[in-house]
């Protein structure tokens, strides 16, 4: 099964009102503990995981995912270790990486999406990536079956998201609030009109993330219509402060969007 | 300002070099920027206020100044283009005027910007204040201390200066923060980048700003001497003011153009500033793929320059095009041959240059041969005492 298959399968089969996505950033603390924090993700009720890329300049990222990212940098991590990291998860859950463009086109496009195709990797989110220069490499995740994954923000024009939403592979990343990554107090109607206009422009699923730290906003997202909720810097932080308790924050939000209303 | 051309489009690429590498949230806002300029250089109106502010508030145009005793050192005549008397003592302000009057045309109410050396933020403030802007400054702490009295300014003047304690604490972690800043706050506010870096249409736009330098000095060099220099030399951080300088002499063939970049401690060390000198492959940094210091896994290295407005990992996608295409050359200066340049050009002509500035002057300091040379001096270097007493 490809890349995008093994990502429409999650989301097919995932037995919640959305399936949850949690972000585990590859070698944050260490290379082996992101693996554990991956593995305890999945067991908790992880359907997809996103795995970041340590990057020294990660402009689409808040404080916290920041600093995660420049100490497992400082601790060493290559490319080569975070495709460990992800050959060690990659048949348990699909991989969905999170990887800045310079990175993806330092070594060569090609040679970039064969490493991770190979590692088995189902997908690929470049957020400096904007649409007007993402042509080719659409192009070559697509002859890969990988899902080069787009995002959508809340400032998007609708015959621009039209546009995003038909080169989405996989899900389209919908961005619920202005801003980088981070956690955020208010949730409330954000979502809906987000999610609608996303669902109508796109064909497949539909993921929120930005912003969601909470099983609230995680229900709210799912009732908004969302196929999918991103956790990223709550889990993050969870790691950082205490790896023992991710288990336990991803299972409350898997209960969250598992609850019947 | 050159003949506005309403019908011509903003570069968003230079050959391979440029690009819109954003977060989808400032798409949007890179397209309303490029329509608002389209419509703006092409307005009178718009070129009547800008032009007025330039000049009654600017102070252009800047003299073009025969540096004699640098001349008879050096063994040809050398020219000065003197931003450094352009108001706020640096060709920046250029930028910051056209670009601020666009944001209040857009109906903006909010201004960011990055800095490095300080001129950038004071011009940015200065503009601010002067139109009655709020107004944020994004300043790595390293430079905070190293230009301490343009903090003071910029505070003065009404602006917040927000330290970036990130990285090595210096300008490509206050261009992250500010980017950062606008992704959250694109709806209201206007990014003023200060160099002919970032995603399109920034490159062009402040291109297009700042080649008053050049179109200016182009003027008056042919009114003095019958004839255009044989060599245009301006210092390269981000590239503004070289290309500002330059873009005047671009069609005109036998002119050299030399663009001086931040040799550090040597370009044979990691520790410098020079992109486009030592070559390598491109990469993407703030926006846009031009040259760029990296590793072989694209993460992005920390450049190094006495001159913090020099000390950046990448240049213009323009300067990139230039060098490719051979229209323009980079070297780099050393921060010790800067140091001699700046020293050199305060005991012979009177002027004290910036740190950034000294770098194009010790670049000529260091030629065998001339004939008549041009000389971006980009800025006054009041700032750069206490760094250079303290190098001493």
């Amino acid at each position: 099964m490809g890349g995008v298959e093994r990502i429409a399968e999650a989301f097919a089969t995932s037995g919640k009102r959305a399936a949850l996505m949690p972000y585990v950033m590859a070698g944050f603390p260490t290379l082996a503990a992101s693996v554990r924090a991956g593995e305890a993700c999945v067991a908790a009720g992880g359907d997809v995981i996103e795995l970041g890329v340590p990057y020294s300049d990660p402009l689409a990222d808040g404080p916290v995912i920041h600093a995660a990212g420049t100490q497992a940098l400082a601790a060493g991590a290559s490319m080569a270790g975070v495709l460990e990291v992800a050959r060690a998860l990659a048949d348990s859950v699909p991989l969905v990486a999170m990887c800045y463009a310079n990175m993806v086109f330092a070594p060569g496009a090609e040679r970039f999406l064969e490493r991770l195709a190979q590692t088995g990797v189902c997908g690929l989110i470049v957020p400096d990536l904007p649409l007007e220069e993402a042509g080719e490499l659409l192009a070559l995740c697509d002859q890969r079956s990988l899902a080069l994954v787009p995002l959508a923000a809340p400032t998007t024009p609708p015959q621009r998201l039209d546009a995003i939403g038909a080169a989405a592979r996989g899900f389209l990343y919908t961005v619920s609030v202005l801003g980088t990554t981070g956690e955020r107090n208010s949730g409330q109607d954000r979502f809906t009109g987000l999610v609608a206009k996303a669902k109508a422009a796109t064909d497949v699923p539909v993921a929120v993330g930005f912003g969601i730290s909470t099983p609230e906003h995680a229900r709210q997202a799912a009732d908004a219509g969302a196929d999918g909720v991103i956790v990223g810097t709550r889990l993050v932080r969870a790691v950082g402060e205490d790896p023992a308790s991710v288990g336990e924050v991803v299972g409350e939000l898997a209960a969250a969007l598992a609850a019947p209303r | 300002m050159s003949d506005g051309d309403a019908t011509a489009l903003v570069e968003h690429r230079f050959g391979p070099y440029g690009g819109q590498y954003v977060p989808e949230t400032l798409m949007p806002a890179l397209a309303e920027l490029e329509q608002a300029w389209l419509q703006a250089r092409s307005d009178p109106q718009f070129a009547r206020e800008l032009g007025a502010l330039l000049a009654d508030f600017a102070g252009r145009p800047t003299p073009l100044y025969r540096a004699q005793r640098l001349s008879e050192r050096v063994g040809w005549p050398v020219y000065l283009k003197r931003e450094d008397l352009n108001h706020t003592g640096s060709h920046k302000l250029n930028n910051a005027l056209g670009q601020i009057l666009l944001a209040r045309r857009m109906g903006k109410t909010r201004i960011i910007a990055e800095t490095g050396a300080g001129q950038h933020g004071v011009a940015t403030a200065t503009v601010c204040a002067l139109l009655g802007m709020e107004c944020m400054i994004y300043m790595g702490t390293a430079d905070v201390e190293r230009q301490r009295p343009n903090v003071q300014r910029m505070e003065l003047l009404g602006a917040t200066v927000a330290p970036v304690q990130v990285g090595a604490n210096t300008l490509k972690e206050a261009t992250s923060e500010a980017i950062r800043d606008w992704v959250s706050s694109v709806e209201h506010t206007h990014y003023v980048i200060g160099s002919v870096v970032g995603p399109a249409p920034y490159p062009a736009l402040v291109r297009d700003l700042q080649r008053v330098i050049g179109d200016e000095a182009r003027a008056q060099m042919l009114e003095r001497e019958g004839r255009l220099p044989a060599r245009v030399v301006a210092c390269v951080g981000g590239g503004s003011n070289a290309i500002g300088t330059f873009t005047a002499f671009i069609d005109d063939t036998d002119v050299e153009l030399v663009g001086v970049e931040a040799g550090g401690e040597g370009i044979d060390t990691p520790r410098h500033g020079a992109p486009l000198t030592v070559g390598g492959r491109p990469g993407i940094l703030h926006g846009s793929r031009s040259a760029v210091l990296q590793d072989e896994e694209g993460q992005i290295k920390q450049a190094h320059s006495i001159s913090a407005g020099l000390d950046y990992p990448g240049a213009g996608p323009e300067h990139a095009f230039l060098r490719d295409t051979g229209r323009a050359r980079y070297e780099a200066v050393t921060d010790a041959q800067a140091l001699t340049g700046f020293r050199e050009l305060t005991r012979l002509e009177g002027i004290i240059p910036a740190l950034e500035t000294a770098h194009a002057l010790a670049w000529v300091l260091t030629q065998q041969n001339g004939e008549l040379d041009l000389v971006c001096l980009s800025g006054r270097g009041d700032k750069d005492l206490a760094a250079v007493l303290g190098e001493a």
